[in-house]
């Protein structure tokens, strides 16, 4: 199992392995938004949150629909259905490598591209937290919706329509965790709740993911 | 150690192929699965590797026991020759992939990508892997496709050794393959194509 992680990210980090993409994207979307709004810092201030949050959840979609499927094209994933690794493990790892890869990465930089949208002191460190609790359960949906579209030749809008609506209350609550952290108030609720799906689409998906694939496979 | 096969049936994309297969190989057997295209070499060899059910029928040992090489090699092309078998030693928790480097003559390659590959180097970087899997039976589906004559040898001496240690190979195949082995003609066990429909299948 850690042999397959190990490989995931060395591929990721390989020439073409997509580990800029996420980052790219991100950083393309909050550099344009001010120019789209104008530059009046009182409305970005008002709308970062987001559209940060945003935008981290429509580059973690970005490489969603390599998870699998380049493993499917060049064969790979039938060889690994048929190695001693339970397939739910397979689907952990690629979900762990997502992250790792796109989840991560996006939790670090958010800061920085915090400072472009005139993010409002204090709301940084709730910035941080709420992508580091979200992101996991964004790359888990994310690889779910993957193993649902594997054996799908440009399955990548399929994908995308299946995974945006499951994605919609990790986006909810987290920018209203930390909206309401930026504002002073209470956020404990949204935070809580933000958890509980991240640990429950952890808890649950990686057995709908690997039926998903079994049955792909055939 | 032996594998057989009772009365196995199955199917491809809902449609059945093949039925009423089967047969029993002992320990240090070859088996050549022969027949025209479409008889269902393939989709037997995927059903008796575990990725798609029986429709109805037996084979022992299970699946866990049986190294499965389809027509993709499985390899990742920004990693080294080395990397590749490495990380399939790894997941079958094996510790030396230095003999199936050898076997195949892949010593020489071991730095280089398997993107710079040539279709028979890969396809011998794929057979590669059977070796470091430690699995009994192993089931290849046109193991030979675009190797030259003299990596067809080393693959028929890797065979020979596998079936000496007491393993047993299955191998689809239309290719003269210079191994001494019983054919076994599938177009025998071809199923009866009936209008009845499968309805279990079509709703998955």
């Amino acid at each position: 199992m850690i042999a397959l992680l190990i490989r995931d990210l060395r591929q990721a980090t390989r020439a073409g392995g997509g580990f800029g993409l996420a980052l790219a994207f991100f950083l393309i979307v909050t550099v344009l938004v001010p120019f789209g709004v104008g530059p009046e810092s009182a409305v970005l201030a008002r709308i970062a949150p987001g559209v940060l949050w945003v935008g981290a959840l429509l580059a973690c979609l970005l490489s969603l629909d390599r998870i699998f499927a380049l493993d499917f094209e060049d064969g790979s994933l039938d060889l690994l259905a048929t190695a001693p690794i339970p397939m739910e493990a397979v689907v952990v790892i690629k979900a762990l490598a997502h992250w790792l890869v796109t989840g991560v990465p996006l939790t670090l930089a958010a800061p920085a591209l915090g400072v472009l949208l005139n993010l409002p002191q204090g709301g940084y460190g709730w910035l941080v937290l709420t992508l580091a609790l979200g992101t996991p359960a964004l790359s888990m949906i994310g690889t779910f919706g993957a193993a649902l579209t594997v054996g799908l030749k440009r399955g990548g809008l399929l994908l995308s329509l299946l995974v945006l609506p499951l994605y919609v209350p990790t986006l909810i609550f987290g920018a209203e965790a930390l909206t309401r952290g930026l504002a002073g108030l209470s956020n404990a609720t949204p935070l809580l709740m933000l958890a509980g799906i991240t640990f429950g689409v952890i808890a649950i998906l990686p057995f709908a993911a690997a039926a998903a694939i079994r049955i792909n496979l055939r | 150690m032996s594998f057989s096969i009772s009365n196995l049936a199955c199917a491809r994309g809902g449609i059945p192929v093949l039925e009423g297969v089967s047969f029993t190989l002992e320990a240090g057997q070859t088996l050549l699965l022969r027949g025209p295209n479409g008889i269902g070499k393939t989709t037997l060899l995927r059903t008796i590797a575990g990725l798609q059910p029986a429709v109805h029928g037996s084979f022992t040992p299970g699946a866990d026991q049986i190294a499965y090489a389809a027509h993709a090699d499985g390899l990742k092309a920004t990693l080294t020759v080395t990397e590749n078998l490495r990380f399939w030693a790894d997941v079958f928790g094996c510790d030396d992939i230095e003999p199936a480097l050898v076997a195949f003559n892949l010593t020489e390659l071991r730095t280089r990508l398997a993107h710079n590959l040539s279709a028979g180097q890969k396809r011998r970087l794929g057979l590669a892997r059977l070796l470091v899997t430690g699995r009994p039976i192993w089931a290849l589906d046109e193991p030979t496709v675009s190797l030259d004559q003299e990596s067809v040898g080393l693959f028929a001496t890797a065979v020979a050794a596998h079936c000496r240690a007491g393993g047993i190979t299955l191998i689809a195949t239309h290719i003269d393959l210079g191994i001494e082995a019983e054919a076994l003609d599938l177009t025998q066990f071809r199923a009866a194509r009936t209008s009845e429909d499968h309805f279990d299948e079509a709703f998955l």
